[in-house]
């Protein structure tokens, strides 16, 4: 197993209080890991300490070190916007961004500058929407405006686009937790379809849905990690009366 | 058991309600009190010649002509002075929502604006008026518009800060995620977003700009030609009011009335037209 992500004696605190506890994890490469745990854990506030999305609260402060391929993505001469275009964010609730569905997927492509000519931002919208099982609901109608798709085609618009930038890892914030049923399905199909190719880490509040994505598990709890190993081992055999109590539904 | 019965407290929200009401019909029979004196006095006056004109000799003994020298002056004055005020007050706005937020720097920025909002537009007008002598600029269309500029500036950055830091707080990390450059949240998805808003920050101080006398009385001046170049004086609408109302004539105050009249119709006919344009590109915008 390759690790790609290496976080190394953690600390958040927000304010005075305390969100994460000295944590230190590796998440493998090329892998679905997932972060569980109960509410206020701390699940979500690791998961934005990967993308440096933390810092976007006031009176926030971080110690410790994220090594995204061993590099610190918070040493002093890592460019935030570099950072965030190699982990890409797949938020709870879907945000299209005010603009058509193509200006959608070309926005972050545009702002990198990753084409040279229309063609090929042409190319790529539909090459990604493709990824995201979007293309063939709206390949005719790729001028409307974002907000006229289904929460559950949003969704799947919000993938495309933060594909279209070409991150390695993928972090998805219970991706799933506003969707109906249906749609939640289908983004975790993508998402187990993706995982040849990229490294993602999903936080979840439902077991269930760790069960079915996860090759990896990380459980917390009250901001510390209690139990992180291969998901067959964590959810047969857990290590840590907490995990147990946790898994056989104890809360 | 469940019957209505007057408690106090009941009695208390029809009277509290009663006087909402009451304020209210105050307020929509000042401005209907105000609309129905323009309309009634400035109607009968209001002739074609009023508006394709400019003053003839012995306009303001009640010989024939019309304000279009006023009409002009007004909407380059404060056409010119709400383009001006923008090209500012945009980038301020969004270096207040964008860097300063809520810092202590941010809120100076804020209290100092609106000091400035609430200062008399006279003194702006002999601010003004002070500088042009410094400077050796006579009273001309360039220095209204500049002094107008700065009297909707306040206005318009306050407006447009109260609009953007509304911006849902979803969209702008959305973009962050992508690996947006705080500028690019900014200009690529904030001003798109809160378009609407913006419009009506900019029409709010073009309302100002376009109503204000004091200002422009000391800057632009006032003449009867419509100046064909920035270095030359200007006449406006508030000042042609003023002016015609001043004559002991009957028939030049009418005509006062109805450049009021004339003074209302372009503020409504610019609302209403940029309302439109802005529902057409209202289109994108996130719900």
């Amino acid at each position: 197993m390759e690790t790609h992500i290496r976080v190394r004696n953690l600390n958040a605190f927000y304010g005075k209080q305390q969100a994460l506890k000295d944590i230190n994890i590796e998440i493998p490469k090329k892998q679905v890991t997932v972060i569980m745990g109960p509410s206020g854990c701390g699940k979500s506030t690791l998961l934005k300490s990967l993308n440096r999305f933390l810092e976007l609260t006031d009176d926030t402060k971080i110690s410790g070190e994220v090594l995204v391929d061993e590099q610190d993505i918070y040493a002093g001469d890592v460019d935030v916007t570099e950072v965030r275009k190699r982990v890409g964010l797949l938020a709870q609730r879907p945000s299209p961004l005010p603009m058509s569905i193509y200006e959608n997927v070309a926005y972050g492509m545009h702002i990198h500058r990753m084409h040279n000519d229309r063609l090929a931002y042409k190319k790529a919208v539909r090459h990604y929407l493709e990824i995201a099982g979007l293309w063939d609901e709206v390949g005719k109608r790729l001028h409307d405006p974002a907000t006229s798709l289904s929460i559950g085609q949003q969704q799947r618009l919000c993938l495309a686009r933060g594909l279209a930038v070409e991150p390695e890892i993928i972090l998805g914030d219970e991706p799933t937790s506003a969707l109906d049923p249906i749609s939640a399905q289908n983004v975790e199909k993508r998402l187990l379809d993706l995982k040849e190719q990229y490294t993602i880490v999903i936080v979840t509040h439902t077991l269930r849905q760790a069960k079915r994505l996860a090759d990896y598990v990380i459980y917390m709890y009250l901001g510390e990690v209690v139990e992180a190993g291969p998901a067959h081992e964590v959810f047969n055999n857990p290590q840590h009366e907490r995990t147990r109590a946790y898994l056989e539904g104890q809360f | 058991m469940m019957k209505k019965r007057w408690q106090r407290r009941h009695l208390v929200e029809a009277f509290v309600k009663g006087l909402m009401i009451v304020s209210f019909l105050v307020v929509a029979g000042c401005l209907g009190a105000i609309l129905w004196t323009i309309l009634v006095n400035g109607f009968p006056a209001l002739t074609w010649d009023m508006v394709t004109q400019i003053p003839q000799g012995g306009f303001y003994l009640g010989k024939g002509g019309g304000v279009l020298n006023a009409i002009l002056g007004s909407l380059y004055l404060a056409g010119g002075g709400t383009l001006l005020a923008m090209i500012f007050s945009l980038p301020i706005a969004l270096y207040l929502q964008t860097y300063l937020g809520d810092s202590d720097w941010g809120r100076y920025v804020r209290l100092s604006l609106d000091v400035l909002w609430g200062i008399p537009t006279i003194v702006y007008g002999v601010f003004g008026f002070t500088i042009m002598l410094a400077i050796g600029l006579r009273a001309s269309l360039l220095a209204g518009i500049v002094v107008l500029a700065l009297v909707e500036l306040p206005i318009m950055v306050r407006a447009m800060d109260e609009v953007i830091c509304r911006m849902p707080v979803d969209l702008e990390q959305a973009a962050l995620a992508l690996g947006s450059t705080k500028l690019e949240v900014a200009v690529r998805i904030v001003i798109r977003q809160m378009l609407p808003g913006i419009i009506t920050a900019i029409l709010l101080a073009f309302g100002r700009g376009i109503g204000d006398a004091a200002a422009v009385l000391f800057t632009a001046g006032y003449t009867d030609r419509i100046p064909t170049s920035l270095m030359q004086p200007t006449a406006s609408l508030p000042l042609a009011v003023f002016f015609q109302l001043g004559t002991p004539y009957p028939i030049v105050q009418q005509r006062g009335y109805a450049s009021a009249l004339i003074l209302t119709i372009i503020v409504l006919i610019i609302s209403v037209g940029s309302r439109l344009i802005s529902a057409r590109l209202n289109k994108y915008t996130v719900k």
